[in-house]
């Protein structure tokens, strides 16, 4: 009875959003409000009913109703409480009912905030956000529904991949679907100022935050997902440029580039175009993302055409596009530039680099993503370009995106005068080249590590300028000094915020820095009693012990850790889920400012005679959690409500 | 104004293009079949080699971490060396991918191990639980 509801409620929404878009944008042609104010009761209306498929589907998961597929394959009776409500979005079918309900959200503070601000948008924005939904329930109902029933029904079900079973299972792809459907509202925002022809600022002024906070819960969620695969996935690394990490991270290139462009546009009048075309750029990358990592075309292209999924999604991939380059085209004369560029030295080209170098960072993630699909549709043989490609094509081009981020905040508009570029930036560029003399005086040989480094404290030399500066004028009106910092960070609190974010990205260039350029690793077998040193550190095994969990088996190595004094026990472990072929690596670490020391356990003897590790000592990762958690505080404070002057 | 930004256009274009093909060029890696590798084999060159774990030829030494096992894909076999534990999914008669060159010597010299996973839906609690249950207890009782 549940699942045939839920599938119900999944088919009254797909109407109710059909007849909502279509309603809109009747009422948006024949001025009627009466059908747009039916377009928003039947907005209201699909999140009532979205909202009842998600909690259907977790009673479903809570009480083990295993007549549901998705349930039976994505849960099993000894699965943990908590893990099967996360469960609910495990697998495609489940995850595609999250995105939804969080569009459906979405759509619902739309409506709240701007059906009486943006008058002449609102509808069409009611539209293409309907459309969109209208698209999501069409996959829940026709190509992934989630209630699908199994006949016969299993005595238990299969259970959850065991990897998923992790504390970042809750946060990640909240974060992740909160960022990636929040890029809708820019876009439903840009559809509409391109069909109403207002391709003025009001869109961009009105999506602006909308924007920030897409951008804040995409970051978060990309970085909870380092965190995962770092202490999770047990290879001691937080990045792989896998096709998953891929697909988050170009929609995040894009909409960096676009948060930067807004400025020259709201100050400029220029680029236009290209903030419309980003914003379309970035949400098409959205529903390329889902299609890349959701329909298995990455395992071989034939794999696609398997599932209806990937047709689905590429079908509405196509059509987004198409529309979206159609409206660009019929609205071109209206977009030329107003503003021109006086000077190459100046801070419009600064962010136009930093516009193209992040784009271009997205296209060769893109190009190295699609590469074997290319070349196996193309030529019939398998390619695949791995880390290094990414890493050699990427590195010039972040190294340029950190120079342009001290450049660019201080650099004046227009045109650069030598006075102005001495005033802001010798300073800084002698602190940075210090900082590379000190660094490689200190025995940095790397000329890559140097380099970043220097860069880093270059910009940071420029932030901190800035802030003494503006700090400086406050303080002399009289202003105490902490107050002033204070007031300053809440008056301008969009700028600010953009700073501490950029120190959020140094940190986290500081951590990856390290982690590549200085950490080692060993692995090696050991019998009980006997150890191996790396690094300083002593790592002695001790003994393997057995135990029963809840829903799996789980093996444990205890080993003692010691610089000279010991620093306590790790307990790597491997998890033996029955469903499971194999088994799981359980890592255990202990976490340093300076360094972390990562044990995974490998092989071992039953009887616990020996036991074979992989030990290393990561550096300076932890910087890129802390570099993180800057980040995303930076960008919680550029979303605050800005403030009025009141002085 | 408009040619200077128009050439430095050109050059960023240009240094991106150069950049992403000496990317490809330099780390481009060949998925191969063992009959394909077999056919025609360059030694030194980077592939990707994807086969079945043949039953039975599975040999690993922990104290030395040799790993050493066989590669088939039902025409030709390809001897396999690695150094390293085995990755937890990877286990004879089970599809593997390693990454690797070939050795004048008449082996793939793996550098990496990506084991694959079977998609199929086994029987939960099946005839795998015996094998824990025992391994649970072998591990309690002279493990202590």
């Amino acid at each position: 009875m549940i699942p045939e509801l839920g599938y119900g409620a999944a088919i009254v929404a797909l109407g109710l959003a059909l007849w909502g878009a279509l309603a809109a944008a009747l009422g948006a042609r024949t001025g009627r409000p009466a059908l747009v104010l039916s377009a928003q009761h039947a907005a209201l209306g699909v999140f009532a009913l979205v909202t009842a498929c998600l909690a259907l589907l977790m009673y479903a998961f809570l009480t083990f109703d295993f007549s549901v597929r998705y349930v039976a394959t994505n849960t099993n009776l000894g699965t943990p409480f908590y893990y099967r409500i996360t469960g609910v979005w495990g697998a495609l079918e489940g995850s595609i009912i999250l995105w939804t309900w969080m569009l459906a959200l979405y759509t619902l503070i739309v409506i709240l905030r701007h059906r009486e601000s943006a008058r002449e948008l609102y509808p069409w924005v009611l539209t293409v956000m309907l459309g969109v939904l209208a698209f999501f329930l069409l996959v829940i109902t026709v190509a992934a529904p989630p209630f699908a029933r199994l006949h016969p029904v299993p005595a238990d079900g299969h259970g959850l991949n065991p990897l998923l079973e992790d504390t970042g299972m809750i946060t990640h792809p909240v974060a992740l679907y909160l960022g990636f459907t929040g890029l809708t509202v820019p876009f439903a925002f840009a559809m509409a100022a391109l069909i109403t022809g207002r391709v003025g600022d009001a869109w961009l002024t009105m999506t602006r935050r909308w924007t920030i906070v897409a951008w804040y819960f995409l970051s978060l969620g990309l970085l909870i997902g380092g965190w995962w695969s770092y202490h999770v996935l047990g290879w001691g690394g937080y990045w792989a440029w896998d096709p998953v990490e891929n697909a988050a991270f170009m929609p995040w290139l894009t909409a960096t580039a676009f948060l930067h462009s807004v400025m020259i546009q709201e100050r400029r009048r220029m680029l236009q175009l290209w903030n419309l075309a980003l914003v379309i750029m970035t949400f098409g990358l959205t529903l390329f993302g889902t299609f890349l990592t959701r329909s298995g075309v990455i395992a071989s292209v034939h794999a696609f055409t398997q599932g209806t999924i990937g047709a689905f999604f590429l079908g509405f991939l196509t059509l987004v596009l198409l529309t979206a380059l159609g409206l660009l085209a019929w609205r071109w004369d209206a977009l030329g530039a107003q503003g021109a560029l006086d000077s190459v030295v100046s801070r419009e080209s600064a962010f136009l680099l930093n516009n193209v170098m992040l784009v271009a960072a997205a296209f060769t993630v893109f190009f190295g993503t699609v590469f074997p699909l290319l070349s196996e549709a193309l030529r019939g043989v398998k390619v695949s370009v791995g880390a290094p490609f990414f890493n050699q094509v990427n590195v010039p081009l972040f190294l340029g995106l950190i120079f342009l981020m001290g450049v660019g905040p201080l650099i004046a508009w227009r045109r650069a005068s030598v006075d102005n570029l001495r005033r802001n930036f010798l300073g800084p560029v002698l602190t940075g080249v210090a900082a590379a003399a000190f660094f490689f005086a200190l025995g940095v040989h790397s000329a890559l590590a140097v380099l970043t480094l220097a860069l880093t404290v270059f910009v940071a030399a420029t932030i901190a300028l800035d802030f003494a500066r503006a700090t400086r004028v406050r303080a002399r009106m009289g202003e105490p000094l902490l107050p002033a910092m204070g007031g300053l960070l809440r008056r301008h609190n969009r700028r600010y915020g953009g700073f501490v974010v950029h120190l959020g990205v140094l940190i986290i260039a500081v951590g990856v820095t390290g982690s590549q350029a200085w950490s080692v690793q060993t692995e090696t077998t050991l019998g009980r009693g006997e150890s191996t040193e790396l690094a300083g550190y002593r790592v002695r095994f001790e003994d393997l012990a057995a135990s029963e969990e809840s829903n799996h088996f789980k093996v444990a190595g205890a080993f003692t850790v010691s610089d000279g004094r010991v620093l306590g026990v790790l307990r790597p472990a491997k998890k033996f889920y029955p469903q499971e072929q194999s088994p799981i690596a359980y890592v255990d670490y202990r976490l340093g400012l300076r360094e972390d020391i990562y044990l995974v356990l490998g092989d071992f003897a039953r009887d616990g005679s020996r036991a074979t590790v992989k030990l290393q000592v990561n550096r300076l990762v932890s910087w890129i959690w802390i570099g993180g958690l800057v980040l995303t505080a930076g960008a919680g404070l550029a979303i605050l409500p800005e403030t009025k002057r009141t002085a | 104004m408009r040619a200077k930004f128009v050439v430095g256009g050109a050059v960023i274009a240009l240094a991106l293009t150069y950049m992403i093909y000496a990317g490809v060029t330099q780390s481009a890696v060949y998925f191969v079949t063992p009959a394909e590798l077999r056919a025609s084999a360059v030694a030194g060159k980077a592939y990707r080699l994807g086969g079945m774990v043949l039953l039975g030829s599975l040999r690993w030494e922990p104290r030395t971490l040799d790993l050493h096992f066989t590669l088939g894909d039902g025409t030709a076999i390809v001897p396999v060396r690695h150094k390293g534990t085995p990755p937890d999914l990877f286990g004879e008669g089970r599809g593997a991918v390693v990454e690797g060159t070939w050795s004048a010597d008449g082996y793939f010299r793996a550098s990496l191990i990506l084991a694959k996973h079977s998609e199929e839906y086994k029987a939960p609690h099946g005839a795998s639980q015996a094998g824990y249950k025992e391994l649970l207890r072998t591990l309690k009782g002279e493990g202590r």
